[in-house]
């Protein structure tokens, strides 16, 4: 058989497996994938995942279905003691190889870029947000030390709680700061992730579009108690968020003449709070 | 030639195995539990824990860090350097709670109020206080999964009968603060203190404040 004919043969083979397993892959496993659909942002994610997972699943294949086919077509025969011919390398395979692949990374390096522009896909911004949502917006500061949460709301005279609770179908801007070590805010189901530096503003957007719990975790190795700094936040309705928030200016009251002004960052020392 | 091979890569194995060996001891030492006295029983069962935060536990506790701040906890009439204390399970508990560091201020106002506990109130000195100026805080007691906050006021720089190290006596400068809580169910929830204590250290937080059995530490809830 010719070497012509491998080749043929192992296309058609990789291609029919490919053209069966890609769109299951996409279809069936698709809407199960992290982080769920609890955000704009985190239906977002799903969707990345799905087109990553939908691009990575012919090239899985390719090489599953080479390996196969060399082990099956090309093993050494019974009582067979000669090497094959040596092989001095391919002009064509090599270009596709090459070309096939820089397309590949390019076309999802585009496709993450777009998905970025979109709307900051709930990730960190920095302090000056190259993408952020038009329309009204809720600032929620979250305060990371070692070793717990707690969260500002300053359209709430400042309030701070150690609850992270907000309203559905509104844009939330989160922003994210430390006032010690390098912590991240990680709120899963939301699909938002961000750095928590000290003396850094570090802004993210997202959209909650269901009333549900959600774990938030610092995703940054922050010292001894770093695997129990987790929480649990809730997205509830707009009513529920303002008698919520109430409750919260009331049973915090005690302290909140003890609260620095609200500053995007703050001094880590404790004699010094605010900037 | 093989002799050596094989000895070479048995005392490798034999080494490593050690290593891990001393590893996992040490990662997995932790400090004795000391079991809260109880009385009552069913939903009316109280435990009484009692409690002092030094600011130097001394040679006689850790012959190590002698300098390292601390907590301890009364078992039998004596104080026992550790910071694991085993609670019944869905019953009040009683802290008392003797202060004898000094302040050093908390890093978040927003914890120099108490929460969580009965009342969201504590006891300083006999007076009821729901929060106290984060500027005076000396420690905190936290137990974030049962969302119990309580700050510990420190004594005064000016005092003139500061403890030296532990165990200190009632001769010696100190607040006594006292509060109640309710356990959850049965499971290990870590507690710790988020004032910045561990002066010479990362933020001061490093030394003590990341060691279990000084200022933090684990209620064994059973």
């Amino acid at each position: 058989m010719s070497e012509t004919n491998h080749f043929r043969r192992l296309m058609l083979l990789w291609l029919g497996a490919s053209a069966v397993a890609t769109p299951l892959v996409v279809v069936v496993l698709g809407p199960s994938l992290p982080p769920g659909n609890g955000s704009a942002q985190a239906s977002g994610h799903v969707t990345d995942n799905t087109v990553l997972l939908g691009m990575a699943t012919p090239v899985f294949l390719l090489v599953v279905v080479y390996l196969i086919y060399a082990v099956t077509n090309f093993r050494q025969q019974p009582g067979a003691v000669l090497e094959g011919p040596a092989v001095r390398g391919d002009a064509r395979v090599q270009t596709s190889w090459i070309v096939i692949t820089s397309v590949l990374v390019l076309a999802l390096a585009a496709y993450g870029t777009a998905e970025l522009v979109g709307d900051g896909a709930g990730s960190g911004q920095g302090p000056n947000p190259a993408f952020a949502p038009s329309g009204k917006k809720l600032q929620v500061q979250v305060i990371a030390q070692e070793w717990a949460f707690t969260y500002r709301y300053p359209s709430y005279g400042g309030v701070e709680t150690p609850h992270l609770v907000i309203p559905v179908d509104t844009t939330i801007e989160f922003h994210v700061t430390s006032l010690d070590v390098i912590h991240s805010f990680w709120a899963y189901q939301l699909g938002v992730k961000a750095d928590a530096n000290p003396q850094v503003d570090n802004i993210v957007f997202v959209k909650p579009t269901k009333q549900e719990a959600f774990n938030i975790r610092c995703s940054e190795l922050c010292g001894i108690w770093h695997g129990y700094m987790f929480d649990t936040g809730r997205v509830v309705s707009a009513a529920a968020f303002q008698t919520w928030i109430r409750q919260q200016q009331a049973v915090f009251a005690p302290v909140a003449g003890y609260l620095p002004p609200y500053s995007t960052t703050y001094l880590p020392q404790p004699s010094g709070r605010g900037t | 030639m093989a002799k050596r091979l094989v000895g070479v890569v048995v005392a490798i194995a034999v080494f490593g195995a050690l290593i891990g060996l001393y590893i996992s001891v040490w990662a997995t030492q932790l400090p004795g539990a000391v079991t809260a006295p109880t009385s009552g029983s069913g939903s009316a069962k109280t435990a009484n824990l009692t409690l002092e935060t030094v600011a130097s536990i001394g040679p006689q506790y850790s012959p190590q860090h002698p300098n390292w701040v601390s907590y301890l906890v009364l078992s039998h009439g004596r104080w026992v350097h550790s910071t694991i204390f085993t609670l019944p399970a869905h019953s009040l508990v009683h802290v008392t709670l003797y202060q004898y560091d000094g302040d050093s201020g908390l890093r978040n106002p927003f914890l120099a109020q108490v929460e969580g506990t009965i009342g969201g109130v504590m006891t300083v000195d006999g007076k009821t206080v729901r929060a106290i100026n984060p500027d005076d805080a000396s420690h905190t007691f936290v137990v974030p999964q049962l969302g119990v906050f309580v700050p510990l006021v420190g004594v005064s720089s000016t005092a003139k009968n500061p403890c030296g190290y532990a165990p200190c006596g009632l001769s010696f400068d100190h607040h006594t603060i006292t509060f109640s809580f309710r356990t959850a169910g049965k499971g290990r929830y870590r507690w710790q203190c988020f004032v910045p204590c561990a002066a010479g250290t990362l933020f001061d937080f490093g030394g003590p404040m990341q060691t279990l059995g000084y200022m933090d530490g684990f209620l064994d809830v059973v």
